[in-house]
């Protein structure tokens, strides 16, 4: 060691920028809280109300079951037929997103579609759907379509650029087509991550298809917005258990799901 | 459309009565315009053989197999196949040609998770509409030669695993079982050993040679291991920085040649 005379420099030098922007994002997050007045006898104060509102809920009124199972079947129907049309038609608008199959004019125009259907929440855009075609499933049926798009069609292009390209490649060098490219070195990379979100995204559906119909585009949220309204927080809790378990079926047959494809 | 009518009429015309497989002329290619890769290439293949390109790293070895095939579009020059200039055609044209080569590559470039007889079937998609694509409606004939291929190249065992759970060397068998699925009139091999251990080299460059000879086609096999060129090649070509510095026999290659074509001798000792 003796001949070296010379300080090398630390090849993890202090980062100054990550520092400088951390503590600028925990102050604005102090300041954001002091904005809101949130403060902790505001929160126990919260806090009473919902004693009172828990209280109110048990035990859960399943007299009225069949307004709730009504409610329900439209919810799931909404659920199937939008997630199998925004699915569908997610396959090919991912594909047509890919940054590493299509032009750049057209990824780039099918990602601001698919990011304008992913800008409002789906509450949002099922107010929209009201308001042009009218109350009832039509209008939760187009909102969920927008709103898969918006998801899915995005996490297929980006689980289309992330294959390797290599297997495209070999297929090509076949002479094969373009459509037989994509069916037979494009899909099989993706095939099992696709049922992996279209999995997710029909329990986002259902869920979602619960919510909107508290804005009049059908399903069972119309008939839990009711409740709230008539303050029937029984029949309120009876819904909510209800939509649980609905969910809790769905994450067990997407398992089976699951297991059957990958 | 006169060149794909061209293409169908000349197809009749038997290879082994045309003279010549293959013939590049002044074939040229640059990825950054002005650096040029490929400085103006001939190759002429005249005999159905095993020709092995040598090279160092970045010479343009891989670029020149992948014009070929026009997986790389070429920025000047001729490549005439079957009397059509590939350098020129496009769309259906350029998918019926390429389904007479067939291509082995360095890593194989198997479909990973379909299974190794679906891997060997692929060789016929270009063969196939679209529709039957889609439908995975591969002839019989087409589904027993692939059996037959892969019994050939001793994987009959293995044609239902999938092919992310072969080894190396099985991996690459399958490669060329998918090549030669595809009944090619040239066979293009980029650095098809350069994954491999030395054995499973020697293994897999008999194969390639055995099917260069049993179905009377040429191979072209890109290489960088010397001895095992010589050793199977009956043409070598060397190339350096863009050209084409050697091309004759096995025999003509000497210690000044190899000097010339990597530079340097250090590592010749």
């Amino acid at each position: 060691m003796d001949g070296i005379k010379n300080n090398y420099p630390n090849p993890f030098p202090t980062n100054w920028k990550l520092i400088g922007l951390t503590v600028l994002f925990v102050l604005y997050v102090i300041y954001s809280v002091e904005a809101m007045g949130l403060s902790w006898p505001r929160f126990i104060q919260g806090l009473s109300h919902a004693g009172d509102l828990l209280a109110r809920m048990v035990p859960p009124n399943f007299t009225r079951w069949a307004l709730l199972l009504e409610g329900l079947i439209e919810s799931i129907e909404i659920a199937v037929i939008s997630s199998s049309i925004g699915i569908f038609l997610s396959l090919f608008i991912g594909l047509l997103a890919a940054r590493n199959f299509m032009p750049l004019w057209v990824s780039s125009s099918v990602r601001v579609f698919i990011a304008l259907c992913r800008s409002f929440h789906p509450v949002i855009i099922a107010i929209l759907f009201v308001k042009s075609v009218g109350f009832g499933p039509l209008a939760g049926i187009l909102t969920l379509i927008t709103a898969s798009i918006g998801f899915i069609a995005k996490l297929f292009a980006e689980a289309i650029e992330e294959i390797s390209l290599k297997q495209v490649e070999a297929i090509r060098a076949t002479g094969a087509s373009f459509s037989s490219i994509i069916l037979f070195s494009v899909l099989p990379q993706v095939f099992s991550r696709f049922i992996g979100f279209a999995t997710y995204q029909f329990d986002s559906n259902l869920r979602n298809s619960t919510m909107i119909g508290i804005v009049g585009a059908g399903g069972l949220g119309g008939t839990l917005f009711s409740a709230f309204q008539r303050f029937d927080y029984d029949f309120v809790a009876a819904i909510l258990i209800t939509t649980i378990f609905v969910i809790l079926v769905w994450e067990f047959i997407s398992i089976l799901v699951r297991r059957i494809f990958i | 459309m006169s060149k794909t009518k061209s293409y169908i009429d000349l197809k009749e015309v038997p290879m082994s009565k045309t003279k010549s497989y293959l013939e590049i002329k002044n074939l040229k290619k640059w990825y950054v315009p002005g650096d040029l890769i490929l400085k103006g290439i001939n190759i002429s293949i005249t005999k159905p053989e095993v020709i092995a390109i040598i090279g160092p790293s970045g010479t343009g070895k891989s670029t020149l197999l992948r014009c070929i095939n026009r997986l790389v579009d070429p920025n000047g020059g001729e490549i005439i196949f079957k009397d059509l200039d590939l350098c020129q055609i496009k769309g259906s044209t350029l998918r019926k040609v390429r389904r007479h080569m067939g291509m082995v590559f360095q890593e194989y470039n198997l479909v990973e998770r379909l299974s190794v007889i679906e891997n060997v079937l692929t060789g016929r998609l270009g063969y196939m509409t679209s529709w039957q694509a889609f439908r995975k409606k591969f002839s019989q004939k087409d589904i027993n030669t692939a059996y037959e291929l892969l019994k050939t190249v001793g994987l009959s065992d293995h044609a239902k695993k999938r092919a992310d759970s072969l080894s190396g060397g099985q991996r690459q068998r399958v490669g060329i079982a998918r090549a030669v699925m595809q009944n090619p009139d040239i066979l293009l091999a980029d650095e098809p050993t350069s994954s491999l251990d030395p054995k499973t080299a020697v293994e897999i460059m008999e194969l390639i040679t055995d099917f260069s000879k049993k179905n009377n086609i040429p191979a072209i096999v890109n290489m960088h291991d010397v001895k095992l060129a010589q050793r199977f090649a009956t043409r070598i070509i060397g190339m350096s920085e863009g050209y084409v510095v050697y091309d004759g026999e096995p025999s003509g290659i000497t210690d000044t040649l190899l000097k010339e074509i990597y530079g340097g001798e250090e590592w010749m000792e």
